[in-house]
Formats: C-alpha cells, sequence, structure tokens
C-alpha cells in the first residue's frame, strides 16, 4: 500500500522507533516567540541543559507587540518583561531573534514562510497552535506546548504517538468571491470542532491547487480548529514559483536537488486515509461565524439558526449559550447585525494578498460612521510591500486605522482589545468568548468581507455595496 | 513529574462543551514568565459569575473535573494545564478532548481521562445530585471506577505515558538516552536544510 504526504514526512524524520516508546521525529525548524517560551528555557537552565541546535530555532516578538507608537517602551510592565525576557534567553542560547521594529519581525508564522524559512518536506513546530499555517508548503507543521518546547530546545527531536490520516478534498471551483477563509469554514461547518482530532489533515481537490500559497496558509491556519494535530497541501510548482529566490531557500545545485526530493512529497495513488472528507468547491459562497466557537458558521447570506433546531442536546445547549453571550436572536438575517469594530489582520489573513483583496473593497468608499477599524499587517516586510503598492494609502484614505505589526487584537495581549457587548467582524481565526478583549464579540470573516462590512457598517459581502 | 498511580477523590460537573484554552486561562494571564500563580486565573472570567460551578460550595474539596466533549481545544497554551492543577485539580474527565492541551496534560502528570459521551453524560447528572460521588482512576489498570453507582470503565492511556506517569519520568531524559541515533540522523539530513 503506498503513503500519504504526512506518513512520507514522517519516515523522513524518524529518529528511532519501537520498544514500545512513541516515534521520536526529528525537527527541522523551531519557531518561537515571547509568549510559550519563558518557562522553557528556564528549564533548561535549571537542569543545565543547552540548545542543541541554535541554528535552527528562530524567534519574533509577536503576541504582546503594540502597533502604535513602536518608537516608545512597550507601557504594559509585564509584555515588557516577556519581551525582554526573550530577548534575554535568545541572546544567551545564541538563537536569532526577530525583535519589535526589525526589518524581519512579525507574526510568527507569517516570517517563517516569507523568510524562506519553511520549505516542503519539513518538520516544523512552534509553541503555537496555528504552525498548521506552515503545512501549506507541504511541510509537517504542529503547536506543541512549552514542556515540547524545552524538549525540542535540549534534543531538536519530539516523541510523537501516531496519528491517524484524513483527507479534505474540495472538488469543483470556487465561486468568483469566495476565498480560502471561506473554505476553511465551510470545513469547519461540516466536520465540527472535533472533526479532526487525532489526525492530520490534508486538503486536496482542484480548489485546493488552484489557491495561491497565501490562501493555502490561510487554509491550514485553521486546520488546528476543527482539532487536526496539522494540515497540510502537497507542494506543487505554485510551491516552488513562491520559494525560489527566498532568503533561507537553497540555491544553485541545492535548489535543483531540493526540488527534485519536493516533488516526490504527494500522497501515493493507493495509499488509505483513515477519514475522508468531500466538499463541493462551487457551492461555497462567503462565510460567517454567528457564535462563539468557529464550527458555527452560516454564509453571509443566511440568518442567525434557531437551537431549537439541533437534534444534539449538547449543541443545542451551545447554540444557546453563544446566542446569549453573543446578544443575537435566532432567525435574524446577518445582514442586518451592525458592527462595532473590524479587524483585518492576524496569522490567517494579513499578508500582502490579504491586504490587496481588501483594498480593492475599500478603494473609492468609506468606512460607515461610528465603526472602528483596524488594519494589521502581518509582518514588517508585507507592511513595507503594502506601502510601495500604494495599499495603505488606500486604507488610510477609506478612513481604515493602518497599523504595525503583529497580533493585535486576535487574542488582545497588546494594548488593541474590544470592550464589553463591541460586535467585531474579524479576519482572525477564533471567536470564543473573550478572545479579542473580554466580554468582546467576535465574528470571523475574510479579508473582503472584513472590508464591505467596514463600509456598509453590517455584515456585507462587496457585492453587496452599491 | 511525580509519579502518580491512584487518584481518588470528587468531582466538579463543568456541564459544557467546547470548553477552549482561552477559558481555561485568558490570554491576559499569558504574560507571566513564570510557571506558578496561575490558579487565581482559572476560568476567571466565568468565576465572576456567582452561579458558576466552581463558586459552588458543595464542590469545594473536589480534585477531579468532569468536563463536556471538546475540552482544552483551541491555543496551545500549557498554562491552561499549570492553572488547573495549581487549583487543585489532578485529572480531567472528558468524551474528547483538544489535542494539544492532552498532550500538555501528559507532560505535567495531569491525567486526561476519555471516556463515551453517554457515560460522560450520565456521570454528569449523578454529581449534579450528590457532590459527595466518590472516582477511583487507576493509571495502571487505566479504568475510572465509581463504586456508588457500580461503574467501572476503561480509558485509553498510550503505554508509554501510562509508564511515565507511573515511574515519574522526564521526557527529555529519556530521548537524552537516544543521543547516538539523534547524531546519526543530523549525519544524513539532506545538505540543504545545513543552515548556519
Ligand atoms: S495572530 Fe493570533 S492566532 Fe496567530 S499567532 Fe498571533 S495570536 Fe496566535
Amino acid at each position: 500500500m503506498g503513503k500519504t504526504l504526512s506518513q512520507k514526512i514522517w519516515s523522513d524524520h524518524l529518529v528511532r522507533s519501537g520498544s514500545g516508546l512513541p516515534d521520536l521525529l526529528y525537527i527541522d525548524l523551531h519557531l518561537i516567540h515571547e509568549v510559550t517560551s519563558p518557562q522553557a528555557f528556564d528549564g533548561l537552565r535549571m537542569n543545565g541543559r543547552r540548545v542543541r541546535r541554535p541554528d535552527l530555532t528562530v524567534a519574533t516578538e509577536d503576541h504582546n507587540v503594540p502597533t502604535e507608537n513602536i518608537d516608545q517602551p512597550i507601557a504594559d510592565e509585564i509584555s515588557l518583561k516577556q519581551i525582554e525576557t526573550l530577548r534575554n534567553n535568545t541572546a544567551e542560547f545564541g538563537i536569532t531573534n526577530y525583535p519589535m521594529g526589525d526589518p524581519h519581525q512579525g507574526i510568527v508564522h507569517v516570517i517563517g514562510p516569507e523568510l524562506g524559512l519553511t520549505q516542503p518536506g519539513m518538520t516544523v513546530v512552534c509553541g503555537d497552535s496555528h504552525t498548521s499555517t506552515h503545512g501549506a508548503f507541504g511541510a509537517l507543521a504542529f503547536g506543541i506546548g512549552t514542556s515540547e518546547v524545552e524538549h525540542v530546545l535540549a534534543t531538536q527531536t519530539l516523541p510523537q504517538p501516531g496519528q491517524e490520516t484524513m483527507s479534505i478534498t474540495i472538488n469543483g471551483e470556487l465561486p468568483e468571491g469566495s476565498t480560502a477563509k471561506d473554505v476553511v469554514l465551510a470545513i469547519l461547518n461540516e466536520v465540527g470542532t472535533g472533526g479532526g482530532i487525532g489526525a492530520i489533515a490534508e486538503f486536496r481537490g482542484s480548489v485546493v491547487e488552484s489557491l495561491s500559497m497565501e490562501g493555502r496558509m490561510t487554509l491550514c491556519n485553521m486546520s488546528i480548529e476543527f482539532g487536526a494535530k496539522a494540515g497540510l497541501v502537497a507542494p506543487d510548482e505554485v510551491t516552488f514559483e513562491y520559494l525560489k529566490g527566498l532568503e533561507n531557500c537553497p540555491e544553485g545545485e541545492d535548489w535543483d536537488e531540493a526540488v527534485a526530493y519536493w516533488k516526490t512529497l504527494f500522497t501515493d495513488q493507493d495509499a488509505v486515509f483513515d477519514r475522508e472528507v468531500v466538499l463541493d468547491g462551487s457551492a461555497i459562497s462567503p462565510q460567517v461565524t454567528w457564535g462563539t466557537n468557529p464550527g458555527q458558521v452560516i454564509p453571509v447570506s443566511g440568518s442567525i439558526p434557531n437551537p431549537q433546531d439541533y437534534a444534539d442536546p449538547a449543541e443545542r445547549e451551545a447554540a444557546e449559550r453563544a446566542l446569549d453571550y453573543m446578544g443575537l436572536q435566532a432567525g435574524s438575517e446577518m445582514r442586518s447585525i451592525s458592527v462595532d469594530t473590524v479587524f483585518i489582520g492576524s496569522c490567517t489573513n494579513s499578508r500582502i494578498e490579504d491586504l490587496r483583496s481588501a483594498a480593492e473593497v475599500a478603494q473609492g468608499r468609506s468606512v460607515a460612521s461610528g465603526v472602528r477599524t483596524l488594519v494589521v499587517p502581518g509582518s514588517r516586510v508585507v507592511k513595507e510591500q503594502a506601502e510601495a503598492e500604494g495599499l495603505d494609502k488606500i486604507f488610510i484614505e477609506s478612513g481604515f486605522d493602518w497599523r504595525e505589526p503583529g497580533c493585535s487584537m486576535c487574542l488582545a495581549m497588546n494594548p488593541d482589545k474590544l470592550t464589553v457587548g463591541e460586535r467585531c467582524a474579524s479576519t482572525s481565526n477564533r471567536n470564543f468568548e473573550g478572545r479579542q478583549g473580554r466580554g468582546g464579540r467576535t465574528h470571523l470573516v475574510s479579508p473582503r468581507v472584513a472590508a464591505a462590512t467596514a463600509i456598509a457598517g453590517y455584515f456585507a459581502t462587496p457585492e453587496d455595496l452599491s | 513529574m511525580k509519579p502518580v498511580s491512584i487518584i481518588e477523590g470528587t468531582a466538579v460537573p463543568l456541564d459544557r462543551s467546547d470548553v477552549d484554552t482561552d477559558q481555561i486561562i485568558p490570554s491576559d494571564w499569558l504574560k507571566r514568565v513564570e510557571r506558578t500563580g496561575f490558579e487565581k486565573g482559572l476560568f476567571s472570567e466565568w468565576r465572576d459569575d456567582k452561579d458558576f460551578v466552581l463558586n459552588n460550595d458543595a464542590y469545594s474539596g473536589a480534585n477531579i473535573l468532569l468536563a463536556g466533549p471538546n475540552f482544552g481545544t483551541g491555543s496551545s497554551r500549557e498554562h491552561a494545564v499549570w492553572a488547573i492543577q495549581q487549583a487543585g485539580f489532578d485529572a480531567v474527565i472528558s468524551p474528547r478532548f483538544g489535542p494539544i492541551f492532552k498532550n500538555n496534560s501528559t507532560k505535567n502528570g495531569l491525567v486526561p481521562v476519555e471516556i463515551e459521551t453517554t457515560i460522560a453524560e450520565e456521570l454528569m447528572r449523578q454529581v449534579q445530585t450528590d457532590p459527595n460521588l466518590y472516582f477511583v482512576i487507576d493509571i495502571a489498570k487505566r479504568t475510572l471506577e465509581v463504586a456508588q453507582i457500580g461503574l467501572t470503565v476503561d480509558f485509553p492511556l498510550e503505554s508509554s505515558i501510562q509508564d511515565r506517569f507511573l515511574k515519574g519520568l522526564d521526557d527529555i531524559g529519556i530521548t537524552l538516552e537516544h543521543t547516538k541515533a539523534i547524531e546519526t540522523f543530523e549525519k544524513q539530513r539532506n545538505s540543504w536544510l545545513q543552515r548556519q
């Protein structure tokens, strides 16, 4: 029997297996940030251990960084201490760090790919659940906890129990105006928040093949939202084209050798997946979440569901609780619900293509009065590219607030937060209670829908705008 | 990690599904660089509600958290595990766990007990009526027993993890015994991966 893509990468990284222990996998790239690493470095110091491969470890500052006045010291003392701890730790252990303001700084899952650090066939880990993003390159990439961060720092390996395989095939062609974000929200609607637990998901089919690398990253980014260990896409010409010439990618003969290897990274015809999901891409319209988990999704053109219509009592109760928290009525049309804030950013949707698609909608229009907006590029590289293309001007002229790169309002560890009851259309990945600030109400959407919603003042697609 | 073989005591019924790690410990708490002091952060936003089950004195001595399905989904923050443990819990029972949370639990000696949905629902009802219901979780036997209602169920626990729990082993220590294998692997890695 043939192997799936993830099984090939797995076996190519096997340091040892058998004798009652889980497989020990070698890790090619370890990304770290300020939030989940301090206790890991403490652990190393306590046990007198060193970092085995500082050269395969790269750090950046993203979760705590402010998106305004970054030439000033960070005002929040605890955030500042966490950032300083990362700087001290990386200096002590000889690890490259891209600090706030650095030309390479940005959200960890945005900078890895854009610096060419993430490559096909690699194992990539980070103390962050959205590490699945890097799977877009045909890498096996997954989030880990702080104990595992310490483990990788000390050994450059991770013991891993075997995983099931899952294929998610999206056939056909997306309708005009639907994006990768809508695809992944539609998948969440289909499989729910637990649908991928215990499995590594491979995205396949004509819709996936036609996506850009940015789109594939959006798709893989949210694999964790349905519980998958990782999500990945087989590398192809689109992947190689994106990588060629990037700073950390192989060159010359190494490049040819690498591409020859990367071309072997696909699921064999006779391989069998443990679980299979198939979606019709042509039926995927722009989507929006209405509840407090990312599986609670409807089309923007739809209405809030009635909890009584759920057969499963647990789902019914979750829906009731969600409507209560979100301050919504069953049956209301999504297009009738007004928003206070629009956030365009996060490792899901803050790359250049995302900003271009939002700017295209914003151009020549104005943000509805009273709507607060934040556009937060994923990295300094993205910010500079956007400014070179004049996107910043389009946003500013339309009334959007143009900010410095970082995680920002995706999880509200910096000053960008929702207040109690504030309703937000957000291009991020989690609509959990309080995720964007205590009491805040989050609706997940694509950058196009976010921009259109900012202009309309209520949930809208660009096609709804006059 | 300390060895753990038997966990016994009473349980708190947290009757909600999809309790994500953002709820277990909100992001404000993640700014800390220490590994202790997270107990106050546990469910801190829900705790303001006086009716929240963790505020109910009837369950005050409990050391087991009984939760709905999809417990610990979302963010990878190990702080969620630290907060649960530091608030006095030794085990969490749920029909299904978020994978990173489950993994993190096993690194810290917090026992994830995965049982069937119907049994979990029944236990939820029982604990809601009788807060003194007594649970015994046996790591060696991989069983959960509630004698008062005549219930004994098996739960899955991978044998290497079970072994680590029972012996209190340090994962990194185990891996470092395989340093030779790591060195051998490093020598044959593809040349283009050897960055400086
Ligand atoms: S942007 Fe949001 S999801 Fe992504 S790494 Fe930052 S906090 Fe996590």
